[in-house]
């Protein structure tokens, strides 16, 4: 059964490692995967710890339906605090770690402590051991895999590794498996490297009996065939997920040169079709890849055409690196796109920090704030694509002062840098801002600034509200499974409504998060898709659990409390730029510059953006200060937290 | 009825190498999701990017029904498929050893040889692959398949040969 997958605790100064049960009630509290996980984090780390200490923990999971008969439940959660923000820190990744691990006896790991030396954990059916990683400590993230297969003598085994970035505690560096599946935001990886963690291998052969087979399995194909016939996901199965950079560039919701503009322009190069253009130059017409039992494949595979790296194979580039490493430094060059997309890959480092923070070094040198002294020569000029190729490995191994600061994080490199360099830092929480513009769209804009993990598109993004649709189709999408009466807008640059859809949203996602399956099978960027309803009927078929849609709901909101918990415990203040739910002042002070329409000359009205927050913290039981009210708690059981249940 | 029956035809470079047909192989015989237990496998090779899954190609001579030492394996011509008799069968795992392709496994937990049996006509990986990586087509039109697509990559190639021409 699914149910029966057990949690480990690995203590890696002691070596000390202990096997448990989840019980059932803890499920139905939480589910599992990042919901868990959050659970665990609250409950197993101390106020105020050393993001890079041994006592920080890190959880390491599958979902709930991990490996089951449901649709892509390839997901991996990975938790801890983070490193970089020093508050939430949540990755969640693709690819056939998770699966392995259920296979292997296991849905959670809670990871504490800090080996002597390298190390890593190899999991068996059902059983753990620590292993000696020194030989495998320096190596990058594709060749780290490969060297543990090696050692265990098994090629079926899937591995979570750090790269040199996460060795090198860089604050940012992501921890991966496969080629490019990235568990990429808010330093996990470097949570990994300062444990002496190289890696989580894992193998498994044991059964996960399905409760109703045959439901389950016909189910799963009713689901697959909804989740391919939404044409969202035909594209991203043609195209991947660069197909959403080229329309909202095109559109004018796109950083570019930091935060000067909205819009790239001659960006022919790194178009979406160019992109799959080389893709199929280097890989053939089918080039598209898919992570665990998926059928929408939005990963494409390409073999670098030219330059050092020529004829390397990596998979991608996803929309980030496009934003990242093409609109973001203003360098729109498939070549530039490609090939920092490899280095990521293969230092292991989140790509939307790495871009996000090289861009704002950019904008800080052109305007005089850090000189050639800072960047040792390199002429950090906007468009520079050497420049954007070098910085991407001097920050992943610390070289130069410029490297080295920018390896710290935002708001470290900026108190270091000094002058008014923060001002010209787009982030959330300490987090950079995806490579989206969020001025014309108030909606995108709340949910980047009240993001659990900083600014993030993937905690509760409202995407479909980009779609205009018609004001009945959003009630029908937004009040279920619980009503809601209030204003809906179909208008995305309105800001009415709005505070629901988020809420909603940072629902739905912590759902598809608990479960372990991708958030292009829910409703993201399809409305059609399946959410609540279906996944009371998937979670039963598959586990026997029975759960209606709304406990699948009341546990999503309690999840997404007991983050908010976190946060809270760690310093969080509603309107701190810093460790806040505030957005920088240039959502507020410039205008956007280029774009259609409908975008071209809006921002952020301060007024109204502060009355949307008021209104999504009453939604999710937050008093005026973003502190939970202390009936909202009860309610959700969480009045007696720390509770340490598991 | 076609005398030859259908086949599995599996088109490699179609594969994104998900393996859904690992699971839904597995699901559907075992009611148990687990790959070792299924009939279907997609050999990776992920630093190339390439993906091949492999299966019983149900062979007309087929060698694990020949060393089978207690004729527990025939051939079912019907569904056009070869079948292990598990009332026969004593699970010596010859034809285990003996099959070229890897198609016939042993389940180490219920200690039993199990191999693609088509799902009795309906195969489960062909219903859930997407991209139709695997196929189930009428043996005949396997080759003729075949024929056109390399028929149409000569026809591009003298194409693109007198325009060459053209050019010089």
């Amino acid at each position: 059964m699914p149910l029966d997958r057990k949690i480990a605790y690995i203590d890696l100064t002691t070596g000390d490692i202990q096997t448990k049960p989840i019980p059932l009630d803890v499920r139905k509290k939480f589910l599992g995967g990042r919901g868990l996980d959050a659970y665990l984090l609250y409950n197993h780390t101390k106020k105020g710890c050393d993001p890079i200490g041994p006592n920080n923990t890190l959880m390491v999971s599958g979902g709930i339906l991990t490996a089951t008969c449901a649709s892509a439940t390839a997901r991996t959660h990975v938790m801890a605090k983070s490193p970089l923000t020093g508050l939430l820190g949540s990755a969640n990744m693709g690819g056939f770690f998770a699966p392995e691990m259920a296979w292997a006896g296991f849905h959670h790991l809670v990871i504490k402590g800090k080996a002597k030396h390298p190390v890593y954990i190899y999991i068996h059916n059902g059983e753990i051991e620590i292993r000696d990683a020194r030989d495998i400590w320096g190596k990058s993230v594709t060749d780290s895999q490969w060297a543990l297969r090696e050692d265990l003598g098994d090629q079926e085994v899937k591995s979570l590794v750090c790269g040199p970035a996460g060795e090198n505690l860089v604050r940012f560096a992501n921890v991966m498996t496969g080629i490019k599946n990235s568990g990429g935001r808010s330093g996990m990886g470097c949570v990994l490297g300062s444990k002496n963690l190289k890696a989580v291998s894992v193998r498994g052969t044991m059964d996960i009996k399905i409760a109703r087979p045959k439901e389950a399995l016909e189910y799963n194909k009713r689901f697959i065939d909804q989740i391919v016939s939404a044409k969202v996901n035909q594209t991203q199965g043609a195209l991947g997920t660069p197909f959403i950079w080229g329309a909202t560039n095109s559109w004018g919701g796109i950083r570019c040169r930091n935060f000067q503009y909205n819009q790239c322009e001659y960006a022919d190069d790194i178009e979406p079709e160019r992109i799959d253009e080389i893709c199929e130059e280097t890989m053939g017409p089918y080039h598209m890849t898919g992570c665990f039992g998926c059928q929408v494949h939005c990963r494409a595979q390409y073999k670098i055409p030219e330059g050092p790296y020529a004829g390397v194979y990596d998979e991608g580039p996803e929309y980030t690196s496009q934003g990242a490493f093409g609109g973001e430094t203003d360098t729109p060059r498939a070549i530039t796109v490609l090939t920092g997309n490899h280095l990521v890959d293969k230092y292991g480092m989140d790509n939307l920090e790495t871009g996000s923070l090289i861009s704002w070094a950019m904008e800080l040198y052109e305007l005089g704030i850090i000189t050639s002294k800072e960047t040792d020569g390199l002429d950090l000029r906007f468009g520079n694509d050497e420049a954007v190729i070098e910085m991407i490995d001097r920050i992943a191994f610390r070289k130069g002062w410029l490297g080295d600061t920018l390896a710290e994080g935002g708001i470290p490199a900026s108190e270091k840098i000094g002058k008014n360099s923060f001002d010209y830092l787009i982030q959330v929480k300490g987090m950079s801002n995806l490579h989206s513009d969020e001025r014309a769209t108030p909606g995108l804009a709340l949910n980047i600034a009240t993001g659990s993990r900083g600014s993030d598109h993937l905690r509760s993004r409202p995407a479909i509200d980009l779609y205009h649709l018609p004001e009945p189709v959003l009630r029908k999408i937004y009040s279920n499974p619980v009503p809601y009466d209030g204003p809906l807008s179909s208008e995305h640059t309105e800001y009415i409504g709005k505070p629901w859809q988020v809420f909603w949203q940072e629902n739905c996602y912590m759902g598809v998060d608990c479960l372990g399956i991708c958030k292009y099978h829910t409703t993201f960027l399809g409305a059609t898709l399946p959410n609540f309803e279906d996944w009371s009927k998937v979670i039963y078929y598959n586990t026997g659990l029975e759960m209606t849609p709304e406990e699948i709901w009341d546990v999503a909101v309690r999840c997404n409390m007991i983050e908010r918990l976190f946060n809270l415990r760690e310093g969080l203040t509603r309107d701190d730029l810093k460790k806040g739910d505030m957005l920088n002042h240039r959502y507020f002070d410039e205008p956007c510059r280029r774009g259609a329409i409908d975008v071209v000359g809006k921002k952020i009205d301060k007024e109204k953006f502060i009355k949307m927050i008021d209104e999504f913290y009453e939604h999710k039981g937050l008093d005026k200060n973003g502190v939970p009210t202390p009936e909202r708690l009860k309610k959700l059981g969480l009045n007696k937290e720390p509770s340490h249940l598991l | 009825m076609e005398p030859m029956g259908k086949v599995l035809v599996i088109n490699y470079e179609k594969c994104t190498g998900c393996r859904l047909c690992e699971l839904v192989c597995a699901v559907m015989h075992d009611g148990i999701s687990n790959p070792t237990r299924s009939r279907i496998k997609v050999m990776k090779w992920e630093s190339e990017g390439l993906y091949i899954p492999m299966s019983c190609q149900q062979c007309q001579d087929a060698p694990c029904m020949n060393v089978c030492p207690v004729k527990a394996i025939s051939r079912d011509e019907e569904l056009g498929r070869v079948v292990v008799d598990y009332d026969v069968c004593i699970g010596c795992r010859s034809c285990v050893a003996v099959c070229p392709f890897g198609a016939m496994s042993f389940n180490t937990i219920d200690k039993k040889v199990f191999k693609c049996d088509l799902c009795d006509g309906d195969p489960q990986c062909v219903r859930f692959c997407e991209v139709n990586a695997i196929e189930y087509i009428d043996a005949n039109d396997v080759s003729i398949l075949k024929q056109k697509n390399a028929a149409e990559r000569i026809s591009i190639a003298g194409k693109e040969a007198a325009v060459l021409q053209a050019a010089v």
